[in-house]
């Protein structure tokens, strides 16, 4: 940025990147969702929040170990990474449906017009027999 | 940036439909499995949003902090059973964690951190402001602590001792600050006003009576949810 130089940064002192962020707690629709997933998993008593944060707190490690920047964009990948973890694990969303599920969602969003709502059918399923409810 | 790339060899390429990034294919994947097993409820994840984003914030903490300032059973009560202390004004932990308050003095500076990952007093606080979740707040305040809250503009004497405190799954911490000098006779909403988040995770001091009339936005811009 013109006119915004880092003259009175000490080159010892690291800034907190996420100083530039703000106060937003969720940067995006979807992180909101996984959060208020995880709570209603557990508040539903489906995990012990310790369990929660095991697994959470690993992914936070491997990524900070790998280098990834740290960012909230990092903190809900892992967010989402531990979710899918930790309920494949407790077979409530199984690895493989998780995958089926996610093919289903990019068919069901190639067959939606831009700007309509995208929603789930029978029909995004390649596998025949999966009935949507 | 690479989708572009992609683009000169879609020759069948519709623009017109819609696109989930795979982000969003994740999320959306994990959610409707669980609401179609019945793990999940979308009412009751639309409440939980409302819940945090809305209705628990860092004013029930200030409410906390201000009647410890002002009544000293209630403070002595709070060093006692901090968990019961708080539960009594209603702000109870949905994760049934503990709740601990810790005292700040001109002796001792409280610093509250989660060096795992982001655990937090959500039921007095809300959800955590994003440096509280950065890897570089969660290592570094542990290491130089006083490097760490300069940065915040706070800048302690050399004889006042820094207590950095882990929290964890089962027991989350607030700090009380110390009450601000020239406040006597102050009423228990007037103090409340003077209560900012950070000086609750310990980051900063509560605000003077000073700061607090000269501009009205500083440092309340943490209390507006």
């Amino acid at each position: 940025m013109p006119g915004k130089d880092c003259k009175s940064t000490d080159a010892a002192v690291e800034p907190i990147v996420w100083d530039n962020e703000g106060q937003l707690v969720f940067g995006a629709p979807w992180q909101a969702q996984i959060f208020s997933m995880t709570v209603a998993l557990h508040e539903a008593g489906l995990f012990n929040w310790s369990a929660w944060t095991d697994v959470f707190s690993a992914r936070r490690r491997a990524s900070s170990a790998a280098g990834k920047p740290d960012t909230s964009q990092t903190y809900y990948g892992d967010w989402l990474d531990a979710l899918e973890t930790l309920t494949a694990n407790l077979a409530l969303a199984p690895q493989a449906e998780q995958v089926r599920y996610r093919e289903a969602w990019r068919d069901a969003a190639e067959r939606t017009k831009h700007g309509h709502p995208i929603e789930l059918q029978a029909a995004d399923f390649r596998d025949p027999g999966h009935l949507h409810q | 940036m690479s989708e572009h790339d992609h683009h000169h060899h879609d020759h069948d390429h519709d623009d017109d439909h819609s696109h989930l990034s795979e982000t969003e294919l994740r999320v959306r994947a994990l959610e409707s499995i669980l609401v179609e097993k019945g793990y999940v409820d979308p009412q009751a994840l639309e409440a939980i949003l409302q819940t945090y984003e809305e209705k628990v914030g860092p004013r029930n903490g200030a409410r906390v902090v201000a009647r410890a300032w002002s009544d000293p059973e209630f403070m002595e009560w709070l060093q006692r059973d901090s968990t019961a202390a708080v539960a009594s004004m209603g702000y109870t932990g949905r994760q049934g964690e503990h709740i601990v308050a810790l005292i700040n003095t001109p002796e001792v500076h409280n610093v509250v951190v989660c060096t795992l990952c982001s655990c937090y007093p959500w039921p007095v606080l809300g959800l955590p402001p994003a440096w509280y979740k950065s890897a570089a707040y969660r290592s570094r305040v542990v290491i130089e602590p006083r490097q760490v809250l300069a940065e915040f503009g706070l800048t302690l004497p050399d004889e006042t001792k820094v207590r950095v405190w882990d929290s964890t799954s089962e027991m989350r911490y607030i700090v009380i600050p110390m009450r601000p000098a020239a406040t006597d006779g102050w009423s228990v909403e007037q103090l409340e006003e003077l209560v900012i988040r950070d000086s609750m995770v310990g980051v900063r001091e509560a605000r003077s009576p000073q700061s607090a009339s000269s501009t009205t936005t500083d440092g309340s811009t943490s209390n507006a949810r």
